[in-house]
This record gives C-alpha cells, structure tokens and sequence, in this order.
C-alpha cells in the first residue's frame, strides 16, 4: 500500500533518492538546538492564532461608542480598533487566552531568537560556509522586532499610542526628510488621519509574516543544505555530522517539542496576564499613563533614549534633534549593521578562511567570547536603563542619581564582564577535564595508619558506553519476520537482544 | 524496462544501501527499561487527552480563561512530552553518521559556470554599450517613478503644519469636556490641561492643542524677560507636548514646581519658563500667554511663538 503510493509518486516527481536522504537527515543532539526550534514553533503559534485574531479585529480609527460586555467602558468614545480588541479578550470565547497567547507567542518568538542567536555567537556557527544564513537570521531578528512593535500598536489603547507617538517622533528626527517620512506614513501629523492603523495592520498581518515565512524558509533550506554543525565527540569530524535521524527519532522528538512550546504559550495566555488594555482605557493624545513599559525586546531602546543627553543641533536655520536622532535611529542601525557584518569582521582578525562544521566551545575562544559578554551586559543595562523610574521609587533614590549611574554603568560593566569573561575562558583552558562529572574519591586508612586516597568504583548506571557512529540502516533485517510476535513492535520481542549497552 | 538500465549505468550502487540486524545495538531503545518508559509515555498521553477534553468541557458551558489556559495548555504539554519521551527513550539510539561532503563543486565545473555568465554577458553587450545604457536608463526612471505612487500618494506634504497649532489670538481656554475655565477655577497649586475653544473634538487637535495650565503663586515665578504679561494671576500655561519625544508631560508636582514627562522622566521647571531641568528633553515647553477677559475667562493673547513638541530638521 504505502510502497505503491510512494512508487506513484516517485514515478511522477522523483522523489525517492532525495526523500530516502532527507529521512536520513542527521540532526545533532545537544539541548542547545532546541532553541532554534522554540522560535520556529512560535512562529507557527503566531500565525495559527493571529489568522484567528484577525477574524474579529477591526483596523480602524473610526470613533464608536463602546457598548460591549465590559461595563466600565460602556459609554465611551473609543476607535474601532480598541473597542475589536476589547471585544475578542470579553465577547468571544476563548478569545482573551487567543490574544493573550498571540502576545505571549511573539515575546517568545523574539526572545528565543535573540537566545538562538547567542548560541551561533558563541559557539562560532556563523563561521565559514554559514555566514549567509546568519545574515538570514538577523534579517529575522529585525523583522520579528518590528512586527511585534507593530502588533503591539494595534489596539490603539493608551500605552501603545504612548509609543506610537515615540515612533512617529523618531521618524521626525531624521534629518531632511523627517518629516516628510513621518507625514506620509501617519497621513498628516500625528495622529494623522487615521490611516496609521490600516497600514500597520496590513504590514503586521500580511507583508512582515510574508517576508518573515520566506526567510525561514531560506533559513531551513541553507540548514539542510549545509548540514547542522555539532560539538566533537566520538566519531565526530569535519567531514560527517552524528546524531539522530530525521525519522522517525528526531520527528517524534521534534513533533512533541512543536506541542510542548505550543501548550506552554496556550497556557501562559490563559493563565498569566499580559497587555490588558481594557485597564489601560482608549488612547488620548492628553492621557498619561504610568509605568508601562514597553514589550521587553523595546527595552533596550527605550533605555538609550532615556540615558542619552539632550544634545539638540540648532544652526544654519536647521534643528537636528541628536537626543532622540543617535539614541533611536543611529544607535540600531549600527548594532543591526555590526551583526550583519560580524562574520567577516571576525574572518579579518582570525584571517581564519576554513570551512568550519565542528563548533567552538566558548571557553575556547576567550575573544570572541569577551565581547560577546560584553555586548550582551551592554544591552542588559540599557534594557535595566528602561526602568529609571521605577528603580529610583524602589531605591528611594532621586532620578537624577539613577540617571547619572547608568550614563556610567553602560560604559563601565561592559568592560569589566568583558574582561572578567577572557579571564574566566582562560582559567577554563587550563583546567583538565573540566566540566566533566567528577567520580567521589574515597579515602582510606590501612590498618598500619597510612591513609590512601582511590577514586570511587562506578556505580552502575555511571558507565557511558559511547556506540561508534553507524550509516542509517534502509533494511533492517529480522523486523518483519520474527516468528511469534508477528509484531513491528521491538519492545515486545525476547528482553535479551532488546537490552544493548549504552 | 528503463529502469533497469539506468541501473546497470551505475553498477553496485544499490549494493552499497546500509543493512542493519534488528539486534545491533544503535536500533535497540535509548532507555535501560523500555517497558517502565512505555507506561510512563502511556500516562502522558492520558492525562494530554484529559486535559484537551477537560478544555472542550469548559469551552462548552461557556468558557473560562484559566481553565482553558490550564486544561488545554497542560493538555497539549503532556502530549508533546509523552511523544518527545516516545522519540527519546524508545527509537534507535544511534548514534548515526551521515558524511558531509564539500559545498563548493569541482574546479570544472566553477569554471565553466564561471565562464558561462562572464562570456555570455560579453556576448550580449560587447557591440551594444549603447542599448545597455538605455535599458539601464529605463530600469531606473521606472525605479523612481514606481515610488511616486508608493510614497508620495500616502499623505499630505508637511508645509508648515508643524509649526502651527490651533491656538489663536483670544482662544477661550477651555477643559476636555468644552467648559470654559474661569480666573477662579485652580487654587494656587492646581493644574488643569485646556484646549483652545472649538478644537475639543478630534482627536487630531487635542494631540498638538494639548496644553497644560497651572497656577503657581503670583511672586515665585521668575519672569522671563518679554514675558512679562504671560502668567495673569500666578496662571501659567505650556504646551503639554513633552520637547524630547511627544508624550504627554503630565505630572505636574507641586512641591517642586516641576512637570515630569512618564515616557523618559524630562523635568521642567514650572515656575522659570518650563526649562528643562533633567532628562534628555533639550528645550523648554513653549508657552501660551495668557490674559483674563473682561468676564474672567482666560484667554490666549497669541498663539504659541514657536513649534510644539520635538524637534525637526524644518524647524529653525
Ligand atoms: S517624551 Fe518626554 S521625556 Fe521623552
């Protein structure tokens, strides 16, 4: 039956070679190759509850009178976008743990991005021959950002304009053609005339999950192409990747991760609250609301435009507005510019050309991995500068102290992590064995007095048995034709052959 | 028949295909008891299966959000654990090899795909520079003109709607909800955010109109030279949009005399003409002088003598 189909198929398109060695695919197993995955399956998540979403939101700026189920506020002069989004968290069923999970899903989505992409750092995966899907891969990292700044200002409710108005201000600030960026995007100035929220929907539902599927696409592509890398081992070269196969070990396993990530994010959107807008009320040019911070992956952002100078350019009858121009356009652009660039940055120091499959470990490489260190604790602290205020209220300290700190704290921890983490990666290298399981010693003392100290026996179950590498097996003999079983099932066979040393 | 032939072609590549036995090690399951992983996988399943049933429970009498968070999502989490357990305790251990096999192709074949496109593009230019140039041409002016409608069409050119507001000579001040607001109207310490007369209803016009009016008593203000007439009765009236990014300056604390902006924490300084005194705001909130009319209303004298809000390159 099935071989018939697959016959049918290959007659047509070809399949069977191409097939066979995409079923032999070997993935690596090592904990951090999941978290790839964990950004994938959010993606999915995303779509999946956004096209729901979509089925209820309205994208409009069109002031109604809301008369939903949420008495509070009833009565009140709110868009249609709000008074949409206020009706799917109330009015639909299951719609508030939808919403609330597409929210959570990008948070997720863009955090593990970020954590997948420290692994590439530091492990040296962007190397030789990868270097395009790194770029790839941060072309993603700014896309899902932006789309989730604007999924965020859909709702239209009180802190999203907050940072809607943030965003249009920037655009202000670019030099000769500000303006006229921010008029044409806004439809007039701010709040312009309505047309915002229609064009960040469509780019939120269609263009940005358009480009974004197509890259992953191109992302996966590249990763089978190329082949995973891994970490060395036994029977690990250069020149093979070792690991499970794509089926059925690494689908199973895959399949059951996709439903694992997809019932955490159901459950965190059921359970923890996230973006409660009907709290914040509609947004009011007027309005201020308080100590809302904007989703994390803004932070560091809003951080830098807090923490910056008011440095403001006035001659020749221009203003450039440097206080908010460096800190929110100039600032990502270089760190966006330097991620792209970092491969062959790194390429020109090392002067390593190699094709590179086997990984580094960190410590291996104190270097790289000291700026790495040092640029994350660079972003940490601007993200940590985002809450200005509400660290001076819990330290009971005035503003201007906090302030003054982080102007030096971004500066100085920086470089002390950076330099802490070269010296820690060579006190790593020195260390035999070092971040291998350790056997207990035990000590003993004889009868005349003398005192010995003996690793302790193994216990069982300590025993590692590492197998050699095998080829895939296409036949496996001895399956179909055990006598009495009659059965595909290896587990029910004879316990004695069943057992194999690990 | 074909087939057969093509096969004959490349002789002996079917006999390379792995054989294993059913008894090699790399097919038995990773886990030291299958059996014991069998039935902990097989608990898995059920409570998944309870607990997706347990949401299609709450969903039909009516729905709840926790419960549906709890039941579904530990649902699904226990059925992606007990197959996850499936594919790791319980299929071929391995470890399994595949060899990898360099990306770039043999020096042949670079040459010739090399040769292909340089030689080819030779071809089609060599003599004809001209039409190159032309076609070049064409490409590019339907490049920039493809952006007209894409850009241009979207909205209004700026002109000089940054620099203005609604504010006019004798604007009546008045609340949010269109009331008129009286010289008896704030205690010295009060604030209040007006709009000008007629411009309480969009939403376009309170986002640049917004200004906030505070009272500060009459003898603490400094007086900015030329603005000596701005603050009637202790009244002092700036532009509510905060001169760094846009947002609301809307705390107004009165022991300090100052408004704080919540998005980035610029303070400025109610009683010396709105300047900042913290934060990274670079300019002072523009001011509205204000009057009182003959009926005690507070009026505008002018409109506001510089552009609200942040700065841009227009703006002198
Ligand atoms: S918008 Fe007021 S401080 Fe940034």
């Amino acid at each position: 039956m099935i071989e018939d189909a697959l016959n049918w198929l290959d007659d047509r398109l070809g399949v069977s070679k191409g097939g066979r060695s995409f079923l032999d695919k070997i993935f690596p197993d090592h904990w951090s190759f999941l978290l790839g995955e964990i950004a994938l399956y959010s993606f999915v998540v995303l779509i999946a509850t956004g096209v729901f979403l979509t089925l209820y939101f309205v994208p409009s700026a069109k002031d109604v009178i809301y008369h939903g189920s949420y008495l509070p506020l009833r009565g009140q002069k709110v868009s249609e976008a709000y008074a949409s989004t206020v009706h799917i968290s109330f009015g639909v069923r299951s719609g508030l743990v939808i919403r609330q999970m597409h929210h959570w899903a990008a948070d997720v989505f863009v955090g593990a991005i970020a954590v997948h992409m420290c692994r590439i750092f530091f492990t040296g995966a962007f190397r030789k021959p990868r270097e395009l899907n790194w770029i790839v891969g941060v072309t993603l990292l700014t896309l899902a950002i932006m789309n989730g700044f604007l999924g965020y200002s859909l709702p239209d409710d009180l802190v999203s304009g907050a940072g809607l108005r943030i965003a249009y201000s920037i655009l202000l600030s670019i030099p000769l053609v500000g303006s006229y960026l921010a008029f044409f995007l806004f439809g007039g100035k701010f709040p312009g005339n309505g047309s915002i929220i229609p064009r960040m929907f469509i780019l939120h539902v269609l263009v940005l999950p358009a480009i974004i599927a197509a890259l992953i696409g191109a992302h996966l592509f590249l990763l089978v192409r190329q082949k995973h890398t891994q970490f060395s081992g036994k029977g690990r070269t250069e020149h093979n990747v070792v690991g499970s196969p794509m089926y059925p070990t690494f689908m199973a396993k895959t399949t059951g991760f996709f439903f694992m990530v997809t019932g955490v994010l159901w459950a965190l959107g059921g359970l923890v609250q996230i973006n409660p807008i009907w709290l914040f009320g509609p947004y009011e040019p007027y309005k201020v609301s308080y100590a809302v911070q904007p989703d994390w992956y803004m932070g560091w952002l809003d951080g830098a435009l807090r923490i910056m100078p008011s440095w403001e350019f006035v001659g020749f009858g221009h203003t450039i507005p440097l206080e908010v121009l460096l800190p929110a356009i100039v600032f990502p652009g270089l760190t966006f510019g330097i991620f792209y660039a970092w491969p062959f940055i790194e390429e020109k120091f090392t002067k390593d050309h190699a094709v590179h499959h086997i990984l580094d470990r960190p410590r291996d490489r104190p270097k790289r991995t000291a700026v790495g260190a040092g640029a994350l604790a660079f972003y940490f602290t601007l993200f940590a500068a985002s809450s200005t205020d509400v660290l001076a209220n819990f330290f009971q300290v005035s503003l201007n102290t906090v302030l003054w700190s982080f102007r030096f704290l971004v500066v100085i921890v920086p470089i002390v992590v950076a330099l802490a983490t070269y010296r820690i990666c060579l006190d790593m290298a020195g260390v035999q064995g070092i971040g291998k399981r350790k056997r207990a010693l035990v000590v003993t003392r004889s009868a005349e007095g003398e005192y010995a100290t003996l690793p302790s026996a193994e216990r069982p179950g300590d025993e590692h048995h590492e197998l050699d590498p095998a080829p895939v097996p296409v036949r496996i003999e001895g399956l179909d034709s055990d006598p009495d079983s009659g059965t595909l099932d290896p587990l029910s066979a004879a316990p004695g052959i069943r057992r194999a040393p690990r | 028949m074909e087939g057969s032939a093509a096969v004959e072609d490349r002789p002996g590549e079917h006999e390379a295909l792995p054989i294993a036995s059913f008894d090699d090690p790399h097919l038995q399951p990773y886990a030291r008891d299958p059996k014991r992983a069998e039935r902990l996988i097989a608990v898995l399943f059920v409570l998944g299966i309870l607990g997706v049933i347990g949401y299609g429970a709450v969903f039909w009498q009516g729905g709840q959000t926790q419960l549906e968070g709890g039941f579904l999502g530990g649902g699904l989490f226990f059925i992606g654990f007990g197959l996850s357990a499936w594919g790791k305790y319980l299929l071929p251990q391995g470890p399994f090899v595949e060899s990898r096999h360099p990306m770039s192709s043999p020096e042949p074949d670079r040459e010739a795909m090399a040769s292909a496109v340089v030689d080819r593009g030779k071809m089609v230019f060599r003599r004809r520079g001209f039409l190159g140039t032309l076609l070049g041409a064409g490409m590019g002016v339907f490049g920039i003109v493809a952006t007209f409608p894409l850009i241009r069409s979207l909205g209004p050119k700026p002109g000089n709607a940054l620099d203005t507001t609604n504010w006019k000579k004798g604007s009546r001040l008045v609340t949010m909800d269109g009331r008129p607001v009286s010289v008896h109207d704030l205690e010295v310490g009060g604030s209040l955010t007006v709009f000008p007369e007629g411009y309480t209803d969009s939403i376009r016009a309170e986002a640049t109109d917004q200004t906030i009016l505070v009272r500060a008593a009459a003898s603490s203000i400094v007086t900015q030279p030329g603005r000596e007439t701005w603050g009637p009765a202790g009244y002092l009236a700036y532009s509510k949009v905060c001169t760094h990014a846009g947002c609301p300056v809307g705390l107004y604390m009165e022991q300090t005399q100052q408004l704080l902006c919540p998005c980035h924490q610029s303070l400025f300084d109610v009683l010396d003409g709105a300047a900042p005194v913290f934060g990274p705001a670079p300019r002072p909130l523009p001011q509205l002088p204000l009057y009182v009319d003959a009926h005690g209303w507070l009026r505008a004298q002018a409109p506001y003598d510089q552009p609200v809000g942040p700065g841009f390159w227009e703006r002198s």
